[in-house]
């Protein structure tokens, strides 16, 4: 069978950085191709390259038998090429239906014909079994819906190579059913895929070949049948991960953080404690109220009731400024928009904090201190970069992760939040940061940690909290917890 | 650093210095030392205005209201000195009003969360109303006390053969560069216009930092006025009028981004000197004021089309 697009001897540099070293892919009708492979492995610049928005440095691309050189996005998604995007690339202030057409709105004599757009957009959206109004402003729905929409609008592009990047991250186990489903019927229907996650559960699922990157190297093609997870993980990695969930036990300390009926936008009369060298994972559905917590406590959303102790005071935290001087830091779950400034470099985006920390009384700050410290994390994290003077944006989603996490450490807090700290981070970059967080922990740093991977939650937590639509719903001990349980809790007050 | 990553990090240098290599091909005199330091002094006033709006440009914003400042600080420093006040008094409190009228810009960006845009056009339509007030539509004369006499001199008077404006604009110059290099502050400016959601979740004082950006290009409207005002030996109330467009002119030729988050201080420098020079150049050659603006209209529009195609391709 002759592939619909094949890609050979494909390289791609950025500057001294060699992304891709010779890499091929070939993407069948009818099949899905799972693309593996570490954040920065070259994944995301493949599929770039494949989408026309970057140009390659060498190879060839043979797309239904003849050799294409696209120059722009437009030209690759004309000829069916569609990209499902990782970051999502949506108007937040368009409706729905204005970001599905977008760049090819039907006209008639100039006119939008805007009926049609919107009976489009709910057709695909309904084939998603999403029930969202077309006409809504996109900015109004969950970050699920919005990649749900994203979706929507690669499918109805027609498209004969559908690339999906990452498309489930943001995405709750049902979205995540639902959109499989979708990918089943694309499969009939005769179209290519290929599919990039870092849930290698899902590429099993779905996929029927998998190919994996590492280091810009594909280093393993072939059919899904033939390979184990274990060997999946060990060519992504190059190398055996004993256990995912390096699990140190706690000696915790006194109480740090005490919680009393806190409330605010998304959550309502919340209690709990916190202890120095304890880990307490925070499981929920999206829209649980985890995120607008940690905001509360660091100062980021306003407080409209109730009291946050530290160290059994008081204390009045209302803006980021205070619940840095309260030492307390925050991990963002939303890089892009939140933690890390992309036009800027790695260096000033980690001292950006804890900046103080390396400014005399005159305001002047010490640039070479400043810059020991930051080389220190760049080594400590394995952070993959060429120094603390390139570009955020330059980096992966994994080392990205890693800038951000160094950002929030350099002040030294006491209470550290983590939101989501792994999402869109490889299995390699997962662990590292696994073993970083009971290292915090060990040096008595009272952890809280929000994410929505069970098992990671399961793995790492002395003690889990559940949320459910804002409410307090389950706390369980490391031993008591299980996923049920948990879900249970969960979907309680729903 | 090679010749190439040199050549695309300083676009607004090599430009300057091929259009001299062009000007003084053209017309023999232009390379004099006397032409050459007229041009700088020439050009420090609107160098002066274009630093304090760097700042402010590389938050994202933009400040209109410089010219007006420029005027009306001008007229209160011209009735100070015409009141015999003592000169560093007098250009203490000038500089402290231009520094409130920004910072009232500052406040109504910062707390009402008006566009910069819109706040200082308003502020620059009221501001030089006020001066229109002030002065009832007459230039104000410093008037012959002494002080009068030492403050023309520090407009039109030489410091180690360097005509006064041009040592205030280098020392504005170096104190501007360390700010923005060597203090926190200058860290904070660049993160606000970079991201301002991840500034403020970093802890920044976002409030406190866009009031002080616009207190600073207030400040320095306020010293540019000074020196014109010095210079004339009287403050006029039109003056400064359309001022906030070539300093906006010198900080986006000097590659500072509209968009925030990136420029320097140096390339601000290079931006004024290549208007100063163009300007120059027109009047060395004679060439009518009107024909002088559409030529001044399309070297800007070439620089930055040449840098902005630079950027997309990089």
């Amino acid at each position: 069978m002759s592939a619909l697009l094949e890609l050979k001897d494909i390289k791609k540099s950025f500057g001294a950085v060699h992304v891709l070293k010779s890499v091929g892919l070939e993407i069948h009708p009818g099949r899905a191709v799972g693309l593996a492979g570490e954040n920065g492995a070259g994944k995301s610049t493949l599929m770039k390259i494949i989408a026309g928005i970057y140009a390659r440095d060498a190879g060839t691309i043979t797309y239904k038998g003849e050799t294409v050189n696209y120059t722009s996005a437009r030209q690759a998604i004309d000829d069916g090429i569609a990209v499902i995007h990782q970051e999502l690339n949506l108007l937040p202030g368009l409706s729905v239906a204005e970001n599905i057409f977008l760049g090819r709105e039907p006209t008639k004599l100039g006119k939008i014909q805007w009926d049609y757009v919107k009976s489009e957009s709910k057709k695909w959206l309904e084939a998603l079994k999403q029930n969202i109004d077309p006409a809504a402003p996109l900015g109004s729905l969950s970050i699920a819906q919005q990649q749900m929409v994203e979706i929507a609008r690669a499918l109805s592009l027609n498209a004969e190579v559908i690339i999906m990047d990452e498309p489930t991250d943001a995405l709750t186990d049902i979205e995540a059913k639902i959109l499989f489903e979708v990918v089943a019927d694309l499969k009939a229907q005769g179209k290519g895929l290929v599919f990039i996650s870092h849930r290698l559960a899902e590429i099993f699922e779905i996929c029927e070949d998998i190919a994996i990157l590492r280091d810009g190297q594909m280093v393993h093609t072939g059919p899904t049948a033939e390979i184990t997870e274990n060997d999946l993980i060990r060519h992504m990695v190059g190398r055996e991960l004993s256990d995912q969930y390096p699990f140190v036990p706690a000696k915790p300390g006194d109480i740090r953080l005490e919680v009393e009926k806190l409330s605010a936008k998304g959550f309502h009369e919340v209690s709990f404690s916190a202890r120095a060298g304890e880990v307490v994972g925070f499981s929920g559905l999206v829209g649980a109220g985890r995120t607008e917590l940690a905001k509360a406590i660091f100062g980021a959303n306003h407080v409209t009731s109730g009291t946050i102790k530290i160290d059994g005071k008081a204390v009045t935290i209302s803006n980021p400024r205070q619940g840095i001087a309260n030492h307390i830091g925050y991990v963002t779950e939303d890089r892009k928009s939140e933690g890390l400034i992309q036009m800027h470099p790695v260096g000033s985006n980690m001292s950006l904090t804890g900046i103080a920390k390396f400014t005399n009384g005159m305001g002047m700050v010490n640039r070479k201190s400043e810059e020991i410290t930051i080389d220190e994390f760049i080594k400590a994290f394995s952070i993959k970069t060429q120094g603390g003077a390139s570009l955020v944006q330059n980096l992966s989603g994994g080392n990205q992760q890693k800038v951000s996490i160094a950002k929030s450490l350099i002040p030294g807090p006491r209470i550290l939040i983590l939101d989501e700290p792994t999402r869109g981070v490889d299995v390699g970059a997962k662990r590292e940061i696994y073993s970083l967080i009971n290292t915090l922990k060990a040096e008595g740093l009272c952890i809280l940690l929000i994410s929505s991977d069970m098992p990671e939650l399961l793995g790492i937590s002395d003690r889990i909290l559940v949320l459910s639509s804002g409410k307090l719903t389950g706390e369980f001990s490391r031993d008591e917890a299980d996923q049920e349980s948990i879900m249970r809790c969960a979907v309680a007050g729903q | 650093m090679n010749v190439k990553q040199f050549a695309s990090d300083n676009k607004s240098l090599i430009g300057l210095l091929l259009l001299m290599a062009i000007v003084s091909v053209i017309n023999a005199n232009f390379l004099g030392v006397d032409n050459m330091l007229n041009i700088l002094r020439q050009t420090s006033i609107n160098a002066v205005i274009a630093m304090g709006m760097t700042f402010v440009i590389i938050t994202a914003g933009i400040d209109l209201s410089v010219g007006s400042i420029l005027a009306f600080a001008g007229a209160v420093c011209a009735s100070l000195i015409g009141m015999d006040t003592p000169l560093v008094l007098a250009l203490f409190a000038t500089l402290l009003v231009g520094a409130a009228l920004g910072a009232t810009s500052g406040v109504i960006i910062a707390y009402a969360g008006v566009q910069p845009f819109i706040a200082t056009l308003v502020g620059m339509t009221m501001i030089r109303g006020a001066t229109l007030v002030y002065t009832e539509g007459r230039p104000i004369s410093t008037g012959s006390f002494d002080v009068a006499e030492s403050f023309y001199q520090f407009g039109a008077g030489y410091t180690f053969g360097l005509p006064n404006p041009v040592v205030v604009a280098a020392v504005v110059l170096i104190i501007c560069w360390f700010i923005l290099t060597h203090t926190k502050l200058g860290r904070y400016v660049y993160a606000i216009g970079g991201n301002e959601n991840v500034a403020r979740l970093s802890g920044v004082n976002v409030r406190a930092v866009k009031i002080t950006v616009y207190a600073i290009s207030g400040t320095l409207a306020a010293l540019a006025g000074i020196i014109l005002t010095a210079r004339l030996e009287s403050a006029q109330p039109t003056a400064g009028l359309g001022y906030e467009l070539d300093a906006i002119a010198a900080v986006v030729l000097g590659g500072t981004s509209l968009m925030g988050g990136r420029g320097r201080i140096i390339g601000t420098i290079i931006g004024a000197l290549i208007i100063g020079v163009l300007n120059n150049a027109l009047n060395i050659m004679d060439v009518s004021s009107y024909y002088q603006m559409i030529a001044k209209g399309a070297v800007i529009l070439l620089a930055v089309v040449v840098d902005s195609r630079g950027k997309a391709n990089g």
